[in-house]
């Protein structure tokens, strides 16, 4: 497998500006000569189906929601980040740049930070364009808040909704292209097959989720911008209907996968409660601003928060990471977290819940300001747990958020089949091994705004693309197989719901392959995941047929990947014998148990290729590495103490 | 808790419908409505029946794809709620619970209770929107907002569009879900070029789908799980008026 990725040469803060002008064109009156389709209607796939089509591209996109409004971006509460240091605070673009590459624990790409870093400036200014009501303050301007791993305030939000301003921004500038007739949506429609004609990317086949019917469609390049699959591990902060599939499909057919095993494990979260969960609620890392995280000094402590005086509270963050206090990065708290659980001083029934208390914040500002922060996520709280944070502290846990691991792409954003191009969570390029929070809506965004709109038509203008249509035989054979896999999970017909083998993959994730992993685990997990998949190829039971709204068969054929991909991701984490950021391999730590990383050997991408045919089950799957070269930065151990 | 439910079942857009009744066991009060329904569906699958189609994804009260009439009060008993957010401590134990999809020309059910929303989408594509292309944007501060604008204006940019406006009100009238946005883009003074041009081609697209007019009834503002105020209603209007003696013709 041939790797390159593409990184320009020249000083860090001039590599994408030249490669910019380095970048071939296509004129205004070829654009239209162009069809592009992009899978996915987030902040990424939105932003970038938007632009494209304003730029005169002719652009498909598809969604399995039923409206592009609906994608997953909506639900990220608490900001953006980007270096506009309009506080003067001490914030810059290499600041950003250095923090990210810091959070992410020296494991991702110096050039693709930088580039991230630089152009977030403009993505607030595009927003703002567009209508987004961010925070003000008195004076008119914009407001800011912290974010873990920084020491400035760099992140502009939108109360606990940020993610949905962000994307119904982008989805208005969608929504004008559809109307002129510039992009065709196609919503309730899921893909299931990259199709490769030449070797080249050239189109994909889709479901109707209305009425069951397969359909191929051309272009010539995809952009796959189809979010995290975080919910392998059934239990996640991730919509229902968030997956694999698309990338899974593109792996098989010969894309390459980056960094499968790196999980983000989100430190505060509403904890589990009974066994009919379905999904775990987020609570915005932005109450780390205010709030302060405790657990009681003592084991198995049963008495109520308010009646455990100052002095047998053990503020864990504060104490173990002085200059960063509450604000912590997500792995460092969740493993704290764990940490204290594990010792036996979690609180709440299960014992798996610590303490984030507003007390102090609502007696210093008021509860009314507190409010105002913070409002609908202490409503959002109540509902679910049916106590009142304004007077209790809210009890938190860690859960499954986000996936930095995902398709390898290389500087323009395109993986290593041509014409494939991969945005947002769906690539793995820029979080390295711990996303830092308000990072995902500012890559997503940078993704698809400001990126892909330059590095597509380079592709477009250097490559021979002949004129291919859905009569095309790999059309045909693409259409049959995923026909032959429908009919397949119909057939079954044995006795066990698609829910129940989703709920018992993911505990196996979950024990292990989440927030701790080791050696002697992950072989386990490696021996149970393919005997569920058997189970499941045997016993699965799924109602109806193909031709009408069937969300059981809809699930299956998620779950189907699910329960191959989850493999893939053991074998990553097995492979890595190191800790880094939210990959946390037990048997690699430092006395005081902080991750201890081996940049002598892991200092790179563990990137997988999948062996065997694209429509049987994998023969095997390959690592290879691309080595990660610092040049500006020194690799160092992070310390937030 | 057990419960007693009465639920549409409806087999695809041409299908009949009807009421189906089926026992909930096993109920806690803290499971949320949705997961009550996730456990009905693993009963009716292992009996072989054909489980309850319903719209659901981030169940987190923000994407908006779920939403049914629970006892003809759309997305049920609790204020400010959607449905994924509503919790089965909301009922007592042994109650009969009458559940159905919203219910509107511009809204057809498409399987048991999901309904097609597309016509939103379309209203949308006909100007809720500030037309600026990518990178023409000026620096985010260079023009101050009031405050208070900038909170009235996100207090209507909150709408998820899940239409329960719209199943809630005897008119099926999608006026608050227009005047949110009009509301949202007329106060902030990027949208001011196109606000008169919005206002008319979103009321024009609004009534084109097949929804009714406000009468003042307010049972939209009684359901709408992110509060949106019926004041957008009238600043709707407002904008309306206004726009229609700019472009007289416009008024059909």
């Amino acid at each position: 497998m041939k790797l390159d990725a593409k990184i320009p040469s020249g000083p860090l803060e001039s590599k994408w500006e030249h490669h910019k002008f380095d970048l071939k064109l296509v004129s205004p009156a070829n654009k239209r000569k162009f069809e592009i389709i992009v899978v996915g209607s987030g902040l990424a796939g939105g932003s970038a189906a938007a632009t494209l089509a304003e730029l005169g591209y002719n652009v498909k996109c598809f969604c399995f929601q039923d409206s592009p409004r609906r994608a997953h971006s909506i639900a990220a509460q608490g900001g953006i980040n980007a270096a506009k240091n309009y506080r003067g605070d001490g914030d810059s673009i290499y600041r950003l740049f250095y923090d990210t590459i810091k959070g992410g624990d020296f494991r991702s790409r110096e050039a693709n930070v930088y580039r991230l870093a630089e152009v977030s400036g403009h993505i607030i200014d595009q927003c703002v364009a567009q209508g987004v009501p961010f925070a003000r303050e008195y004076g008119g301007l914009l407001d800011n808040r912290s974010f873990g791993g920084a020491q400035v305030a760099r992140t502009f939000y939108a109360r606990g909704q940020t993610g949905q301003q962000l994307l119904l921004g982008a989805y208005s500038a969608l929504s004008r292209q559809i109307g002129a007739g510039q992009v065709k949506m196609f919503p309730k429609t899921e893909m299931l097959d990259l199709v490769l004609v030449d070797g080249k990317a050239r189109g994909i086949v889709v479901r109707d989720l209305v009425t069951g019917a397969m359909e191929s469609h051309a272009a010539d390049a995809v952009i796959l911008a189809t979010g995290g699959y975080g919910n392998v591990f059934y239990l996640s902060t991730n919509a229902k209907g968030s997956n694999v599939t698309a990338s899974y499909r593109a792996y098989k057919r010969g894309a390459a996968f980056g960094n499968p095993c790196f999980t983000q494990i989100h430190p505060t979260c509403i904890p589990v409660k009974g066994d009919y969960q379905s999904k775990l609620t987020l609570m915005s890392e932005s109450l780390r601003n205010d709030g302060r995280v405790w657990v009681p000094k003592t084991k198995a402590d049963k008495r109520a928060p308010g009646d455990i005086p100052e002095s047998e509270r053990d503020y864990y963050l504060e104490r173990k990471y002085p200059s960063f206090g509450n604000l912590a990065p997500r792995d460092i708290a969740s493993r704290s977290a764990k940490e204290a659980c594990d010792s036996g001083q979690g609180v709440g029934e299960s014992g798996f819940g610590v303490y984030l208390d507003f007390a102090d914040s609502i007696s210093r500002h008021g509860e009314e300001q507190i409010r105002a922060r913070y409002g609908n996520l202490f409503d959002m709280y109540e509902r679910i747990t049916d106590e009142n944070p304004y007077k209790m502290p809210m009890r938190i846990y860690p859960a499954v958020h986000y996936t930095m691991g995902g398709l390898w792409v290389d500087y323009n954003l395109m993986s290593n089949i041509p014409g494939l191009h991969v945005l947002g969570e769906a690539n793995f390029s820029d979080h390295g091994a711990n996303r830092l929070g308000a990072s995902a809506l500012m890559q997503g965004l940078a993704d698809g705004y400001f990126v892909i709109p330059y590095t597509i038509a380079n592709y477009l203008a250097s490559s021979k693309l002949e004129k291919v249509t859905t009569s095309h035989e790999s059309f045909k054979a693409a259409e049959d197989s995923c026909r032959k896999r429908v009919g397949q999970l119909l057939s079954i017909k044995g006795s066990r719901t698609v829910d129940s083998f989703h709920r018992e993959l993911g505990k196996i994730m979950w024990d292990k392959c989440g927030m701790a992993r080791d050696r002697a685990g992950l072989q386990e997990a490696l021996k149970a995941i393919p005997k569920l998949r058997e189970e499941f190829w045997q016993d699965l039971k799924i109602l109806g047929t193909n031709e009408e709204i069937n969300q059981s068969l809809e699930k299956a054929g998620r779950v189907a990947d699910f329960l191959e991909f989850g493999e893939l991701m053991c074998l990553d984490a097995i492979a890595r014998e190191e800790s880094c950021g939210g990959h946390f391999r037990t048997e690699h730590q430092t006395p005081d148990g902080e991750a201890l990383r081996n940049d002598e050997n892991f200092c790179h991408v563990a990137v997988w290729e999948h062996e065997g045919d694209a429509t049987g089950p994998a023969k095997g799957h390959k690592r290879h590495q691309e080595e990660l070269v610092y040049e500006h930065v020194k690799l160092a151990t992070r310390s937030y103490k | 808790m057990k419960l007693k439910l009465h639920v549409w079942r409806q087999k695809n857009k041409a299908a009949q419908g009807r009421m189906v009744t089926y026992d909930a066991d096993n109920i806690s009060p803290n499971m949320s409505f949705l997961e009550m329904l996730d456990v009905v569906n693993e009963g009716l699958i292992t009996t072989g029946e054909d489980p309850i189609a319903f719209a659901h994804d981030c169940r987190e009260g923000i994407c908006g794809s779920c939403g049914v009439m629970v006892n003809g009060v759309a997305h049920g008993p609790q204020d400010a709620t959607t449905t994924c957010q509503l919790h089965m401590r909301s009922f007592q134990d042994g109650e009969e619970l009458y559940i159905e999809p919203w219910r509107a020309k511009g809204f057809p059910v498409l399987r048991d209770l999901v309904v097609d929303r597309s016509a939103f989408d379309r209203i949308i594509q006909a100007g809720g929107f500030v037309s600026v292309n990518t990178g023409s944007a000026q620096d985010a501060n260079a023009t101050p907002i009031r405050k208070s604008d900038a909170d009235e204006a996100f207090n209507a940019a909150a709408c998820i569009g899940c239409g329960a406006c719209v199943a809630a009100c005897k008119n099926a009238s999608a006026m608050l879900f227009v005047s949110a946005k009009v509301g949202q883009l007329s106060l902030l003074p990027q949208g001011q070029p196109e606000r008169q041009e919005r206002a008319l081609n979103m009321v024009s697209a609004m009534h084109e789908e097949g929804f009714g007019n406000c009468t003042n009834q307010y049972e939209c503002e009684a359901v709408c799980p992110k509060q949106i105020s019926t004041d957008y209603i009238a600043r709707l209007n407002r904008e309306f008026i206004k726009a229609t003696l700019t472009y007289p013709d416009a008024k059909k």
